[in-house]
């Protein structure tokens, strides 16, 4: 079949090994699509169909309208151990304690600056600092509640985070879909293979919302707020708020009272808020203290937080930490706050603030991966290996005009996973993987995350708003024993 | 359970629109039968339609093929049921936390369906089975909700939007009809008077329900009376009003809504449609129009105004 000639060059495939057989612990489902054959395709249709009657949609802005496009899914599941998947969330949990106390710290005493560990000129400069937040004490010490980090394997296996998204991160909705989309295609496989469930993430979600509530014994009202339907991400807003039990609240749904509570405008009356769960960025939040002409947010919002009436989820100005150039300092960041060794390492990441750091990347700009340091979605990426001079020149007079606001990386090799390409082929995509962090009284990290796939032959950009795809990623427990082949 | 302002005019409006999605294709279809069993010469035309739903002007010359394709298929015509399911659509989804996921998933296929089969509305062959599917399809989604949601204020909101969106629509599908009586052509039509009320009940599904409750033949005015105000029957304007009270009931502040509901009803209690002539019928159906507009307005007002200043939303 297709799976004989089988082969990724140059790049560690997820699910088949250099020698053409599949990696430790993914025999046993090699072994179902194998046996599934042409059928696979099939599969594929079904599922197709099944995402386009469930609804499942992203929303991308183009040309002045909002287009809602089906969720583009690949049927091949990419597989993790269960073993490696144990380490990485006991890495993932070390790198958001110690990026919570940063956060903390900066709002606090600056202890980290103070020590000489992190850099005071960095936070002068930082976009996502926000100066009403200093001093503020929020509940149990956690700023950056939710968190999406992105993890990428590197040609010789290696797993490294790439970035963590600390302000609004996505997908997580998708995550969960993907799997109702698998249960239904793949019933008869998913039987008899031991796969980790991902459902309890709304329940968690909701657990670690419930426990900023000032009202402590009450049954919280929690409320998720969206910037409204013309968001790329609104049907996760609505989906998590379902899944949640939450009020989907926009921001004209609620207004703050001279009691600096918050209330919900509800046909029965105002009805006070406990938790927000928001998913508007910070400048947005509160027009009274941030951006004012913003209608997404809810005048007062500010007050009623640092006046401890209502908990906010992350919390505002936790998006200090999501910075691509204080990325290169969480290592650093994770030895002093926990005097521990990261468990994940990062990319190697060139700070272009530092002139020997920023000559590196400007003499090696072919080889490198430049980026913002606070744009999110691959927007104003630029990547060195197919660029034109004219680029290269472009990027580098970027770097030089404001070099606290770029990064450099060498170009990994993203990993591969076999993916049913046009022509029915299957053929290897690049990809990466969003788990998703919670962080309150405990931690919890979703089981495996979401799988993004660049489905364009040979391309390194996975995000859906640019033709990236998605996999059910399956946390797998390889004691089981795998099926035995038909004679 | 609270219930968002906002969220509730959402599942109000998706309610109105989904039953006027199934009652627009039912005029369709039963108007489509309709021409089979009348002679040419009677000059029934699809004019009635077009008046029914409102949009007598959108139309240069109301051949079958235009009407059928502006009420069924045509996406750039709000009263069409195509558009209709895609504003009930965009109002669920709006709506989708707190509505079950199955129906979302329903509405969504149907939705899609349509999109992908508008042209089987218009052509004759494939009329019926389109507007039977729409409609069956529409039936199926408000079992659903039935089925499977709480009755809670949610719910309340659903009936109210089906309830009076019913109540106008057979108030209109009897306007209509009065005026095809009062018409130029009324003379022509005299004698097929019994088939053309039989099946003005049919398009409001009460053929079966008005035979077995009046156990007399079709004629106009027991037909006038069924629809207007047998109690049983879940068309008629009498039985929609009290539903939408029962669901009013249900809410908070109820006064001003309930009123301007019981100001409609009060028109009916004294009233001998019998004894009405079509012009009579035609301003007696225009001050049922208004009042349940007035209702919608008392509903609206009340519930789903956003200031917190409104009248509705001074107490918790």
């Amino acid at each position: 079949m297709w799976w004989s000639d089988y082969a990724s060059p140059g790049a560690w495939d997820e699910l088949i090994d250099g020698q053409g057989r599949p990696r430790s612990g993914c025999d046993g489902v090699v072994a179902r699509l194998i046996q599934l054959g042409p059928d696979l395709v099939e599969r594929q249709r079904t599922a197709e169909s099944v995402i386009h009657t469930m609804g499942i949609t992203f929303s991308v802005y183009s040309d002045g309208t909002n287009v809602d496009r089906a969720w583009p899914f690949d049927i091949i599941p990419r597989v993790i151990t269960a073993q490696e998947w144990a380490r990485t969330t006991e890495g993932l949990v070390q790198r958001l304690q110690a990026l919570n106390l940063f956060i903390a710290d900066i709002y606090g005493d600056r202890k980290v600056v103070g020590d000489g560990v992190f850099p005071a000129e960095l936070l002068s400069d930082s976009v996502n600092l926000r100066a009403e937040c200093m001093g503020v004490e929020p509940p149990l010490g956690v700023w950056a509640h939710i968190c999406g980090s992105d993890l990428v394997r590197d040609a010789d296996g290696t797993m490294y985070v790439l970035e963590d998204n600390l302000r609004v991160p996505s997908g997580v909705s998708y995550l969960l879909e993907n799997r109702q989309v698998t249960k239904r295609v793949f019933a008869d496989l998913f039987r008899d293979l031991d796969i980790h469930p991902v459902d309890s993430y709304p329940n968690k979600l909701f657990e670690l919302l419930a426990s900023l509530s000032p009202r402590p014994g009450d049954q919280p009202v929690i409320a998720v707020l969206t910037p409204g339907i013309f968001n790329s991400a609104y049907f996760e807003h609505s989906f998590l708020a379902q899944q949640m039990g939450a009020q989907l609240v926009e921001g004209p749904d609620l207004f703050v009272d001279s009691d600096d509570c918050v209330y919900l405008r509800t046909v029965g009356g105002p009805v006070r808020v406990d938790v927000i769960y928001r998913r508007v960025d910070d400048l947005f939040l509160d027009p009274e203290v941030f951006r004012s002409d913003s209608a997404l947010g809810v005048p007062g919002l500010m007050r009623a937080w640092r006046a401890g009436k209502v908990g906010i989820a992350n919390a505002p100005g936790a998006g200090v930490a999501d910075d691509k150039v204080v990325y290169a300092y969480v290592p650093d960041l994770i030895r002093y706050y926990l005097g521990e060794d990261p468990l994940i390492p990062n990319v190697p990441t060139f700070r272009c603030h530092l002139a020997d750091e920023r000559s590196h990347v400007l003499a090696n700009l072919e080889r490198m991966v430049v980026k913002p340091a606070n744009e999110s979605g691959g927007y104003g990426l630029f990547i060195g290996s197919p660029s034109t001079a004219e680029q290269r020149d472009e990027v580098k007079r970027r770097v030089l005009a404001d070099p606290r606001n770029y990064v450099g990386q060498p170009i990994l090799s993203l990993s591969t996973a076999p993916t049913l390409c046009e022509g029915d082929s299957i053929e290897p995509r690049h990809l990466d993987l969003r788990p998703f962090i919670l962080s309150g009284e405990t931690s919890y990290v979703t089981a495996g995350g979401l799988t993004r796939v660049a489905l364009r032959k040979g391309s390194l950009v996975v995000n859906s708003s640019q033709g990236g795809g998605s996999k059910d990623t399956w946390i797998v427990d390889p004691t089981v024993t795998p099926i035995r082949r038909a004679p | 359970m609270m219930l968002l302002s906002r969220v509730a005019e959402n599942v109000y409006w998706s309610a109105r629109y989904l039953e006027r999605a199934e009652a627009t294709a039912r005029l369709v279809e039963v108007h489509s039968k309709l021409f089979l069993d009348l002679p040419r010469a009677a000059g029934l035309g699809w004019a009635p339609l077009l008046l029914v739903t409102g949009t007598a002007e959108d139309v240069a010359s109301p051949t079958e093929e235009a009407v059928v394709r502006l009420l069924t298929a045509d996406a750039g015509h709000p009263g069409s049921v195509r558009s209709c399911l895609a504003a009930a659509r965009a109002n669920l989804r709006l709506t989708r936390s707190v509505l079950p996921e199955s129906a979302w998933e329903e509405l969504n296929s149907l939705h899609l369906w349509v999109e992908q089969n508008a042209g089987h509305a218009v052509d004759r062959r494939t009329r019926l089975s389109w507007t039977t599917t729409v409609i069956r399809r529409c039936q199926m989604l408000a079992g659903l909700l039935n089925g499977v949601m709480s009755h809670d204020e949610t719910w309340s909101f659903l009936e109210i939007g089906r309830h009076l969106e019913r109540a106008d629509m057979t108030t209109r599908v009897i306007d209509v009809q009065a005026g095809v009586f009062l018409g130029a052509g009324a003379a022509q039509l005299q004698p097929y008077a019994d088939v053309i009320w039989s099946s003005v009940l049919r398009s409001l599904s009460a053929h079966q329900m008005f035979l077995r409750s009046s156990r007399a033949g079709v004629s106009g005015p027991e037909a006038l009376r069924f629809l207007l105000r047998n109690p049983q029957f879940p068309r008629s304007v009498e039985h929609c009003l009290t539903a939408g009270s029962r669901s009013l009931l249900e809410l908070p502040f109820y006064e001003a809504p309930m009123a301007a509901c019981a100001a409609v009803q009060g028109l009916m209690v004294d009233v001998d449609v019998a004894a009405m002539d079509a012009a009579e019928v035609h301003t007696f159906i225009d001050q049922l129009q208004v009042g349940i507009g007035t209702l919608h307005e008392a509903v609206s007002d009340t519930y789903f105004t956003l200031s917190p200043a409104g009248s509705a939303l001074t107490a918790v």
